[in-house]
């Protein structure tokens, strides 16, 4: 079965790797865009994997940190066409920021939500995430709850173009690869062992000596700073920030993609994003497609109805398919994969 | 299809066009169609198909196909919906857009890339002004003006002082701006309240009657508005303090709030009982085909339509043509719903502004009813800030 | 200091936190008795609303609405417990919370096409309808009182419930300790069925008082939602005690706050900043309320030992 997992996971990766070639031959360049939220929201799927699927701390508010990210590019936009300070566009500064303060952030709020365990822990970051979203639609300057319309993208010079969706396209994908290959270096490294060991069985690991709130409030920050990169992407993206991708229901919705794919596992969150956002743009379709087939009136509106199968797909996969898809590819299938 | 294309075919007036007639002019339409706006957007949606019908489902001699997105409320959604009604459908137009905020991310993928955008509602400042673009048009109003109009009702009321509350968000702050701009009296006091979920505007209301002001001015669109009404009835304050409103007293929120709405006023650009015959015939045809009254934002897209087929028909359904397309549509030439109007230089209409009090007709149904026109073509105070002429 | 409105918002604050602490008694029932996390509490919110709109609109009185609510909305409670929540008690939180989510999902379409997405509405009963003067001045909602007296009602027989009988009895004792209660031969399957409509019979009264005040429309639970989680959390998980006290305490901040900081904050610096902070910080305070409390006491206020 391993074989099959594997093989899948590859095909899935060169196939990520084709989409701007393919779509540009066949002439739909819509395509580019729709796969690159697709790696954008993988990589934020990753970064909650790390303290969700691997540390067990189910953080209720990660679409906080994506939002902190989206807001650099923002903000560098917001004065660098508004006080003409046109250095705060400056790509590689928004990167770098985009992973330096929601790491900062993250460190701030793990070091009070870790003192709490379980339902406490899931509501404490979710009010954490709550109050940076009334911060900033509280924000009038930076368009509050409307938003800012990005005019300029995040400017690196003559390297890439974010205005070039295939640019914007491999940048996604390679930040996605270095993720995944840091990812996978540091959950196997001694730090990694510490996070998941103290998933199972925390007072062993305190008693053997090591310090696991400082291991964990570690992982929390990286975790809040692979987000913000997946922040800074998603603004160029979208050229677009508001703090509706702050709401908690997003945050849910990263879950959800997590759990989808399969925590704790290192492609698990890839698939997961890819599957989600797969199933949000066609399931309308699918179920437009299904009505016209039994011969119901008014199909187009059935469509505007998909949650009501997503949702209870959503509680089937809980059910029936702990592992998610990369448990599925494993074979393994019911209530403890 | 097939034997449409025949027919199209043998007509002699469409031989220019016959190489295309196979193909529908495409029109996409943004709007809100889950969640508790879904109203809204249903009001839009169906006006918007009131409209095919009228037309024959024909623009230019050419089928016409409305292909409706969700945006959620959503901006980041709304322009993905945006997106790929420009990037994949290869629409013609883009119209509906009840939300600032999801206008404002949809509109550079829009304009300058293709298609023609036409607003049906949202108007924000930012696109009346600096922003403005050759491929934007509004048959709706800009954000400041509806508010604008009320301030100016106040003052030839004479109202001495009044109390404003608003939500906490951009058009609730641009609606305060508005009638701050206009009004003369005094203002006693200001709330703007948690936006979207605040659940129970009652310490605000206290505050506005603590206050004493001699009338009270709000915003509150869908839902809250509906919330909102019913709590000024309640605390009492229905009898003793005047309500003046935008945007919150509307056919969609009337049938919901019935007679606590009774008597309150509000600005508008457009009213169901506007007496001019392409009103008539989209109030009763509304009315026949839905069994309501229809609400602006129905108005406005009903417009919007009329508005996309002038243009296609200037150019016998040649689409290609563009600038044939925008000259037509810049002259406003389509029997809108409001009367005539013009566009000014930045494509927002120049148009009148009406006080509308809510009232029960002899039929027993609860309708808004023109008391006087209020200004008389207005133009926004962002024009001047847009470059093109 | 104008006191008469300081009264009038506390009383506002108290109403508030009263509602909430319907919505949050049966969330924390079911948490502190099943260790089960539901979204979906804040759907059976909606749902009530729902049913008292429909009800009140069918039978003409509000008060028959009510009678015919209550039961409506344990039945649907006692279905989602029985054909979905069942398999979830052995479940970790996370597994809750997404098949939960999943359910809000559910209820949100399912009103949506059984009742269409415009808003209903609830007319006021005739007989409450109208403002009371307390005091000299102070100018009362009748409806807003009846609100409090109902809760405060509704509390006390959930502490008679839990604390004089014995179902109370045997749900004090699956708090503390379920597998013992099972091993003593309860049906603990029914009891759990039964927890779970009462706290949708709660969820669905809280649904149903605010019906007349607010708008019965799709989502409108969960914005009460993550605030009665907020109740539950800082009040302590599993106790109503915790729950009741908490919730008095965020009705009184988020309204006095409402209230008064624009004030406050405009004595110390100037109009525009006061404009555009107040909310803002008004939005955040229970929040921010919530973290302190957490980060002193990571259990809450009160353990669910105390009942």
């Amino acid at each position: 079965m391993i074989s099959i997992r594997y093989g899948f996971i590859a095909f899935v990766m060169i196939a990520l790797a084709a989409v701007p070639t393919v779509a540009v031959a066949i002439d739909e360049p819509f395509y580019v865009s729709m796969f690159t939220r697709m790696l954008v929201m993988a990589i934020a799927a990753c970064s909650l994997n790390l303290v969700l699927g691997y540390g067990g701390m189910v953080s209720f508010g990660h679409a906080a940190y994506l939002g902190l990210g989206a807001y650099v590019v923002g903000i560098g936009f917001y004065h660098a066409s508004n006080d003409g300070m046109e250095w705060a566009l400056n790509g590689w500064m928004h990167l770098a920021l985009a992973i330096i303060i929601p790491g900062l952030v993250a460190l701030l709020v793990g070091a009070i939500s870790l003192r709490t365990r379980g339902v406490y822990f899931i509501m404490i970051t979710l009010a954490f995430s709550q109050m940076l979203y009334y911060f900033f639609i509280g924000l009038e300057r930076y368009g509050g709850d409307d938003g800012l319309s990005l005019w300029f993208l995040s400017d690196f010079g003559g390297v890439m173009d974010m205005n070039d969706d295939v640019h914007l396209y491999y940048l996604s994908y390679g930040l996605l690869l270095l993720i995944l290959f840091m990812l996978y270096r540091l959950v196997n490294s001694r730090f990694g062992m510490v996070i998941k060991g103290a998933k199972s069985n925390e007072r062993r690991l305190m008693a053997v000596g090591f310090p696991t709130y400082r291991y964990r409030l570690v992982a929390f920050g990286i975790s809040g700073a692979i987000c913000g990169v997946a922040g800074f992407l998603m603004a160029n993206q979208s050229e677009f920030v508001s703090t509706a991708e702050m709401h908690w229901v997003h945050s849910g919705d990263l879950i959800v993609m997590v759990v989808l794919g399969g925590m704790g596992t290192l492609f698990g969150p890839v698939l997961g994003a890819v599957g989600f956002l797969m199933l949000e743009q066609y399931l309308p379709e699918m179920i437009r497609g299904g009505c016209e087939v039994i011969g119901g009136n008014d199909c187009g509106v059935a469509g505007e109805y998909w949650k009501i199968v997503f949702g209870p797909l959503l509680i089937m996969i809980v059910l029936f398919a702990r592992g998610g898809i990369d448990g599925l590819l494993q074979g393994k299938v019911g209530r403890n994969g | 299809m097939l034997k449409r294309t025949i027919t199209l075919a043998a007509g002699a007036a469409m031989l220019a066009t016959t190489a295309m007639a196979a193909d529908p002019v495409k029109i996409g339409f943004v709007t809100t169609l889950s969640k508790g706006p879904a109203v809204l957007g249903r009001d839009m949606r169906d006006a918007a198909e009131l409209a095919m019908e009228h037309i024959g489902g024909k623009m230019g001699g050419r089928n016409v196909q409305i292909i409706y997105k969700d945006d959620q409320i959503n901006p980041g959604v709304g322009k993905k919906e945006t997106d790929e009604l420009v990037q994949k459908e290869r629409v013609d137009f883009v119209t509906g857009y009840i939300w600032s905020h999801v206008l404002l991310a949809s509109y550079k993928s829009v304009v300058g890339n293709g298609p023609i955008m036409v607003s049906a509602n949202a108007g924000p400042s930012q696109i009346a002004g600096e922003l403005c673009h050759e491929d934007f048009f509004s048959t709706s109003w800009q954000n400041d003006q509806t508010p604008e109009a009320m301030g100016e009702v106040l003052n030839q009321l004479g109202i001495k002082s009044i109390y404003v509350m608003a939500p906490n968000y951009a058009a609730g702050k641009n609606m305060v701006a508005g009638v701050e701009r206009t009004y003369k009296g005094e203002i006693l006091g200001k709330d703007f309240t948690k936006w979207p979920d605040q659940l129970d505007f009652s310490a605000e209301l206290a505050k506005a009657r603590a206050a004493k002001p001699g009338a009270v001015f709000v915003f509150y669109p869908g839902g809250a508005g509906v919330q909102f009404l019913k709590q000024y009835d309640q605390a009492g304050l229905k009898e003793t303090i005047p309500l003046y409103t935008v945007f919150t007293v509307d056919a969609t929120s009337l049938p919901v709030v019935k007679d606590l709405a009774l008597g309150s006023l509000a600005t508008q650009m457009w009213s169901p009982d506007l007496d001019n015959a392409a009103n008539r015939k989209f109030v009763d045809g509304f009315k026949a085909k839905y069994g309501r009254f229809p609400s602006f934002y129905a108005a406005q897209s009903y417009d919007a339509i009329m508005l996309i087929k002038s243009g296609v028909d200037a150019v016998n359904g040649d689409t290609a043509n563009k600038a044939g397309m925008r000259a037509a549509m810049k002259k406003a030439d389509f029997g809108s719903v409001r009367g005539k109007f013009e566009f000014g230089n930045n494509n927002f209409p120049i148009q009148n502004f009406y006080l509308r009090e809510a009232v029960k007709n002899d039929a027993g149904e609860h309708t808004l009813k023109t008391v006087r026109t209020v200004y008389t073509a207005h133009q926004d105070n962002y024009h001047s800030k847009c470059p093109m002429n | 200091m104008n006191w008469i409105l300081l009264i009038e918002q506390c009383l506002n604050g108290i109403q508030l936190g009263l509602l909430l602490f319907l919505l949050a008694a049966g969330l924390t029932l079911v948490f502190g008795i099943m260790d089960l996390v539901n979204l979906a509490h804040g759907s059976l919110y909606m749902v009530g609303a729902y049913f008292a709109a429909t009800f009140t609109a069918w039978t003409g009185s509000f008060v028959l609405a009510i009678v015919l609510t209550l039961p409506a909305t344990l039945i649907v409670g006692a279905v989602v417990e029985i054909v979905c929540l069942r398999s979830l008690y052995n479940r970790d939180h996370l597994d809750q919370v997404l098949a939960t989510f999943g359910l809000i999902l559910f209820f949100n379409e399912l009103v949506r096409l059984v009742w269409g997405p415009a808003g209903l509405s609830v007319p006021l009963p005739e007989f409450l309808s109208s403002s009371l003067e307390l005091l000299p001045g102070l100018i009362y909602p009748s409806y807003r009182l009846a609100i409090i007296l109902a809760s405060l009602a509704a509390a006390f027989f959930l502490y008679w419930l839990v604390a004089r009988t014995r179902i109370g009895m045997l749900i004090r004792a699956g708090a503390s300790n379920r597998e013992m209660v099972g091993a003593l031969g309860i049906n603990i399957r029914f009891l759990f069925t039964i927890v779970f409509g009462l706290g949708a019979a709660l969820a669905g009264f809280a649904g149903l008082m605010a019906a007349p005040i607010s708008t019965v429309e799709i989502g409108m639970g969960e914005n009460v939602l993550i605030l009665a989680f907020v109740v539950i959390v800082i009040g302590g998980i599993g106790s109503i005690r915790g729950a009741f006290v908490a919730a008095i305490l965020i009705g009184l901040i988020d309204t006095v706050g409402r209230a008064f900081l624009p004030d406050v904050i405009g004595t110390f610096f100037d109009d525009e900043f006061a404009d555009a902070a107040a909310p803002a910080l008004a939005s955040m305070s229970i929040y921010l309320l919530m973290v302190v409390i957490l980060a002193f006491r990571p259990e809450g206020l009160f353990s669910a030992k105390s009942g």
